[in-house]
């Protein structure tokens, strides 16, 4: 079949990205020709601030070098600028004469810097800031030159002039609003940053309208002249008031622009073989100038051209942060707020930090961050999700929790770490080379940076301090993914979401339907999606959905966990904690037998057996079982322990029978396995030696009966588990810690711990469900009991079946 | 020189799935044996190249198995590791003849 060809018309950050995410999913559908008007490759257009303080150089921002066009089968024509595109005739034509058809056409074009349109804004000397050429013109203007004058005080405009007082100038901003970055930030933060930006040296002038250009003896530029009269000295003066979309173009060829080209949600122009994105667009009436949304823009568009059809651009959520070396400032959303919208401040202005929320109901609605903007990527995240923020409202003013400091505390402000602080200590990967991964490989998103580096990509406890690298790397470019739509992996477009829906709808029974169902990218997934799908099956059609143990993580295949060496460790379960002296011989005799090389006592009150070889597992287990000893699946996303205190059976003080109530609740959830592991604990009274407080699900007895607690968490980040509700006897700790534990077996994603679902749904939500409403609870309840009903001993089947998986194959 | 070897019979290995072939003759390490989706077969030294997990314990997916120790991915034709890591397990021919698997070692 011939390839239809596919024009693009503007070689920069909005278009290449498309033409990326297009390759991805259509590698060979079309033929592409390119047209830019700068003569290079597509480079990262934000970084060019870092190049003019001298920080980093042309080479290293480049993104899309050439070998990746002849590489891809792309036809560059770099430096050539299209002036006119036939539709009739379906193709483009160049300044120069070149030509190229299309069947689709993609306009990237941009936009341009505005130039006030002042006496003297064709002098030379007077520039934009837009492209490479105007950053090599300033850094050359600052070796000969010595005033410069930056009009506007926006983002790009402090950059500029942050760069050029590095190159050596003597700076002078002005600005007509009354404060600067004014789009960005309230008077308070604009204050302190422009305070911090004099004690570099910058100067402003606020509140000043240029009237002139005045030109000096050699022609150049060699002053400026404000409607009040008074006039300064400027031998290079950069034009920062703003920007327009690039549509003459488009205009020319009688395609609907209003602001910019018009789009509709798929990224179409109202003539339907033609679509744009980036700058030049207007999608609902916006037009975007951060990469952020543009990159949103180019996946949808490009699932659009590689004719799937699927996904639509709803307009994005932009937050900006600021590229000066040394300065926080972070801003998203409706910060000003307004009548219906409440705000918490906090400020130290001797400190250098303000933080102002604007509250709107139960949800963020925007922020300014001055000084300390670590907690920026959360913020955004809280809004983005609109995320109910009742419950966390009298803490929200001091951070996220989820922001990682294991290891390194007090010291989660990702600018101001220096390059040598490790970062990721599972992987132990420093600050610099985080840093540095993102600026050579154009990183923008953490998952990028997750494949290479590795930081973030183990235990996680790290993931917000990467995330704010990141977002203080790359600016406002840096855009969280919705937790809520992110796709389960790089195999599918669905959200964890829309996978548990379509699965329990469609009633999906296998890993394959699913995938078929769904249209999976990828014939067999990948080791992220396919123990998730696994998992949802097994959950959701108990008894009915096949489960498949290729799709699970080696230990839940083997029923025993890996170490580093390729052994396993094996852990019987000792209901509640407690043991007999016969089960502890038989755990003797094991140990001896097997010659096994470490005994321990897990933190999880309990006898490991570490090191045994893969070959002896099921060997090991038919001694075990014999004395009635079974899995106790401390490899599992699943049940694990449930730690019990002495209680009033033994202690003075017990008030419940904490031993008894652990053991009929381990009893009861035998074999459940959750999208997580699942820990629970059963003290005796408020003293608490079971350590309730910090477990999936915590009981506490009293007087009057117990005490539960939900989402506690030990691990990377210690949560204290929240109470749900009181509850009289036994059997009400059963029904109702059974009913939450299945609402999150049935709601949570894979790999959510209790506590990150409770989290993202809110504990009104859980109670809702399961305290106030007793028929729900008796629902959930009774799916719990019937999806485990019959579970067998893993270890005991796997002896009986004589599974080939312990078995090693000999070459004969 | 090398010498094609009998293995077992292909439905030995689980589809997804792989084995461990014990080290021949005690030299040279383990061996793990691969069988795709659609029941191609490939043997890797049963040693992932970035801290010597054993491959043979990983998820296959695609022609690829995901190493359990810290998910580096490799691929199974070449012993490759999938960019952006670096590094390579050595790849052993293997053939598939009248529902038998054979090695050359
Ligand atoms: C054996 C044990 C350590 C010990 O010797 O005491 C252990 C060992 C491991 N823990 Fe743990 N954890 C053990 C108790 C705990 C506890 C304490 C507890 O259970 O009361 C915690 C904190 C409580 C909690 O989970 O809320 C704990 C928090 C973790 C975490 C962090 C979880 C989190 O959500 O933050 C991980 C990582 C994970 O699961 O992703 C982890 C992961 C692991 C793994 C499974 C790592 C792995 O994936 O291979 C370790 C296996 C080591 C090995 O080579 O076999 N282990 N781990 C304990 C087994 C308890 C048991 O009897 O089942
Ligand atoms: C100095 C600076 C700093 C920035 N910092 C940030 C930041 O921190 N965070 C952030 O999110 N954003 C930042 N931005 C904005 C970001 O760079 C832009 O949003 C992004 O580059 C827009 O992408 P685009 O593809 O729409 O346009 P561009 O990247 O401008 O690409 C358009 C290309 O089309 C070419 N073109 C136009 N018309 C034609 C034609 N007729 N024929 C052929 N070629 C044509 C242009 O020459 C240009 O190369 C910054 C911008 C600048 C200038
Ligand atoms: S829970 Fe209370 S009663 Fe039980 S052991 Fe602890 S302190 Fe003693
Ligand atoms: S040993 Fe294989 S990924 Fe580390």
């Amino acid at each position: 079949m011939k390839k239809l060809k596919l024009v693009m018309v503007g070689n920069g950050m909005a278009g290449c990205r498309t033409l990326e995410e297009l390759l991805k999913l259509a590698p060979d559908l079309y033929e592409i020709t390119v047209f830019g008007a700068e003569p290079h490759p597509n480079y990262n257009r934000i970084m060019l601030s870092p190049v003019l303080a001298g920080e980093t150089k042309f080479e290293d921002i480049v993104l899309n070098d050439l070998a990746w066009y002849r590489d891809n089968g792309i036809l560059l024509h770099a430096g050539k600028q299209v002036v006119k595109i036939d539709r009739k005739a379906q193709k483009v034509i160049a300044a120069d004469g070149t030509e190229a058809e299309y069947d689709r056409l993609l306009l990237a074009t941009g936009s341009s810097p505005f130039i006030l349109p002042v006496p003297g804004k064709d002098l030379p000397g007077v520039i934009a800031y837009r492209d490479i050429a105007d950053t090599e013109a300033m850094i050359e203007a600052a070796k000969h030159h010595s005033h410069a004058v930056v009009i506007g005080a926006g983002l790009l405009g402090l950059e500029a002039a942050n760069g050029l007082k590095i190159q050596g100038m003597d700076v002078t901003v002005v600005h007509l609003g009354d404060w600067i970055m004014e789009r960005q930030l309230d008077k308070t933060a604009a204050d302190l940053l422009q305070k911090s930006l004099e004690a570099k040296g910058l100067k402003f002038l606020l509140g000043k309208q240029t009237a002139e250009l005045v030109a000096g003896e050699s022609g150049r530029v060699a002053a400026i002249r404000f409607k009040d009269g008074t006039v300064i000295p400027a031998d290079l003066v950069v034009m920062a008031v703003g920007i327009r979309p690039n549509t003459a173009l488009a205009e020319s060829a009688g395609i609907h622009c209003e602001r910019g080209i018009v789009v509709d949600d798929t990224l179409q122009t109202y003539d339907p073989k033609i679509y744009a994105v980036g700058e030049c667009v207007a999608h609902r009436g916006i037009a975007y100038g951060l990469v952020a949304p543009l990159f949103e823009q180019a996946k949808v568009c490009a699932n659009h051209l590689a004719q799937m059809g699927i996904g639509r651009y709803g307009g994005s959520v932009t937050s900006t942060k600021l590229k000066v070396t040394g300065i926080d400032v972070f801003s998203a959303g409706n910060f000003m707020g307004g009548e219906s919208t409440e705000e918490i401040v906090l400020a130290d202005p001797s400190a250098g930090i303000y933080k102002k929320l604007v509250i709107k109901g139960d949800t963020l609605a925007g922020a300014v961050l001055y000084g300390d903007t670590g907690d920026g990527a959360w913020y955004f995240q809280l809004l983005k999700d609109k995320q109910n923020i009742a419950d966390i409202r009298d803490h929200l003013m001091f951070g996220s929790h989820h922001v990682g400091d294991a290891g390194h505390a007090g010291q989660n402000r990702a600018a101001a770490m220096p390059d040598e602080a490790e970062v990721c200590g599972c992987n132990g990967v420093c600050k610099g080379d985080i840093v540095k991964a993102i600026k050579t490989h154009g990183l923008f998103t953490l998952e990028d940076v997750r494949k290479h580096t590795k930081a973030s990509s183990s235990c996680g406890s790290c993931t917000g301090l990467v995330e704010q690298i990141l977002a203080s790397t790359v600016g406002g470019a840096y855009q969280p993914a919705d937790t809520n739509d992110k796709p389960v992996c790089g195999c599918t477009d669905h959200s964890h979401g829309e996978v548990r829906k379509a699965i329990r709808e469609q009633k999906l029974l296998s890993i394959p339907a699913v995938m078929q169902f769904l249209e999976w990218k990828t014939s067999d997934g990948c080791a992220s999606c396919r123990p998730a799908l696994n998992y949802y099956l097994i959950s959701t059609w108990p008894h009915e959905a096949q489960d498949d143990p290729q799709s699970r993580f080696i230990n839940e295949r083997a029923h025993a966990n890996i170490q580093k060496d390729g052994t396993f460790s094996v852990v019987p379960r000792m209901w509640g904690g407690l043991t007999t002296p016969a089960e502890l011989r038989t755990i003797a005799d094991v140990a001896e037998k097997y010659e096994v090389p470490t005994v321990k006592m897990t933190g999880g009150a309990r006898i490991d057996l570490l090191g045994i070889r893969k070959g002896d597992l099921p060997k090991v287990w038919e001694d075990l079982g014999k004395a009635g000893l079974v899995s106790g699946h401390a490899y599992g996303k699943s049940i694990r322990t449930v730690k019990t205190c002495v209680g009033a059976e033994h202690c003075r003080f017990g008030t419940q029978r904490s031993m008894d109530m652990g053991v009929q609740l381990e009893k009861m959830l035998f074999g459940m396995w959750a999208p997580h592991k699942v820990k629970l604990a059963v003290s005796g009274c408020p003293r608490n030696c079971a350590e309730a407080g910090i477990k999936d699900v915590g009981v506490i007895g009293v007087d009057s009966g117990y005490e539960l607690y939900i989402a506690g968490n030990g691990g990377i980040k210690t949560e204290v588990a929240m109470f749900m509700c009181k509850v009289k006897n036994d059997s009400e700790v059963l029904e109702y810690s059974g009913a939450f534990l299945q609402l999150y077996r049935e709601e949570a994603w894979y790999l959510e711990r209790t506590c990150h679902y409770v989290a993202r749904v809110g504990l009104d939500h859980v109670k809702k469900a399961v305290v106030e409403n007793p028929a729900r609870r008796a629902e959930l309840y009774e799916r719990l009991l019937y999806s485990l009903q019959g579970y067998e001993d893993p270890w005991a089947t796997a002896v009986a079946t004589g599974s080939k998986e312990y078995k090693a194959l000999e070459v004969a | 020189m090398s010498d094609w070897k009998k293995l077992c019979v292909l439905d030995e290995i689980p589809r997804l799935g792989s084995r461990v072939v014990k080290s021949p003759n005690g030299k040279g390490g383990d061996i793990a044996v691969f069988r795709t989706a659609d029941d191609e077969v490939f043997a890797l030294h049963d040693k992932c190249p970035h801290k010597g997990g054993a491959l043979s314990q990983g998820l296959v997916a695609g022609k690829v198995v995901t190493c359990p120790m810290h998910s580096w991915k490799i691929q199974l034709d070449s012993g490759m590791a999938v960019a952006p890591d670096v590094g390579c397990a050595h790849s052993f021919a293997v053939k598939l003849e009248g529902g038998a698997v054979w090695i050359a070692l």
